[in-house]
């Protein structure tokens, strides 16, 4: 794309990006108190990465029965407490198997 | 703990995120060229961003011209949940940790090295310092190896790694899960919820960037009222 829209849309992109993770993180230098917001923000990671997963996830590959094993794969993985690793590389893996398997029969 | 022995720690646990990172980039670096960017273009978005959900959105506006406004609001809708990640941070990290490393470290807040970083008791700067370096490195490289050589792999390849993210996501939040009930409420929440707007005719045109966030505040917040955590000190 041409380079000078390409230069402004960087900055606002990263620009601001940066600062949502870096003035929140640089501001706050108090312990919190209330409870109620230290417990929202204990929950928090877990419910963003919960949303951003179920049911995205679903549709990132070719086919919902491949994703869906991977997904499978992968719950069943760590709640073994696999290592991060090791229950992408099986979701990976059930996606193949599935999918190659799925195209083998039609 | 002798000198360096954190940042070395922090390396080392940096490793998945960064192989996760790859293979992740790597699809983003195909994207990016198949939308027109050249692949310099694509490996400096990732090494000025580096975060999944807000590059995919900025290289679809970046193909119009002049959608600047539009660029900013979706960014801070698809990213506040940063913010909320910094703010739970900011509470655990130790007391060098503070001033100008802030400001430096901050630019690395991303999911994975958030939900790294928050299973530490206290995070010290330097390990925090050393998980970051892999999972850059994996996200610069990846772009520009999916930008450069993307098309060689086979599409069910390409298919198959496009779920590598998304196990890693369930893989930072099962074993937490598995191990206190409490969160078990908040997480089938936000499961509901963000099921909820995918398919209800309707919601479902929302950006999913707000979505997600939407979803989130809301589950956190059923988690925070029914399952307050322990008060200061009793802290797990």
């Amino acid at each position: 794309m041409e380079n000078g829209g390409f230069w402004i849309y960087l900055l606002i992109m990263a620009g601001s990006t940066y600062l949502i993770r870096a003035i929140p993180f640089a501001v706050i230098r108090k312990k919190i108190k209330n409870r109620f917001i230290r417990s929202f923000l204990y929950y928090i990671p877990y419910t963003v990465l919960t949303a951003m997963t179920f049911p995205a996830a679903l549709y990132a590959t070719d086919s919902v029965l491949g994703a869906a094993a991977g997904l499978c794969a992968a719950v069943i993985l760590a709640f073994r407490k696999k290592s991060l690793i090791v229950v992408a590389a099986a979701a990976c893996a059930a996606v193949l198997i599935v999918e190659g398997a799925v195209s083998f029969i039609r | 703990m002798k000198p360096g022995g954190s940042f070395l720690r922090g390396l080392r646990a940096g490793i998945p995120i960064g192989l996760g990172y790859l293979s992740v980039s790597f699809t983003f670096g195909i994207m990016a060229v198949s939308y027109g960017f050249k692949w310099w273009q694509a490996v400096v978005i990732s090494m000025a961003t580096v975060t999944s959900a807000g590059q995919l959105s900025g290289i679809g506006l970046m193909v119009n011209p002049g959608l600047y406004l539009e660029m900013l609001v979706s960014q801070l809708v698809i990213n506040v949940r940063y913010s909320f990640m910094s703010i739970s941070l900011s509470q655990k990290t130790e007391k060098k940790f503070s001033g100008i490393w802030r400001w430096l470290l901050g630019f690395f807040i991303t999911d994975e090295i958030f939900a790294v970083a928050s299973t530490e008791k206290s995070v010290s700067r330097s390990f925090f310092a050393g998980l970051a370096v892999i999972p850059y490195i994996g996200w610069t490289f990846g772009t520009a190896a999916g930008a450069l050589l993307g098309n060689i792999l086979p599409d069910f390849v390409m298919s198959a790694l496009c779920i590598a993210i998304y196990g890693m996501f369930v893989a930072i939040v099962v074993p937490p899960v598995r191990r206190e009930r409490s969160l078990l409420l908040s997480v089938g929440t936000a499961l509901a919820l963000s099921c909820a707007f995918y398919y209800i005719p309707g919601i479902s045109k929302l950006s999913s960037g707000l979505a997600v966030s939407i979803c989130a505040v809301a589950a956190a917040v059923v988690g925070a009222l029914v399952f307050p955590v322990h008060d200061e000190g009793e802290d797990q």
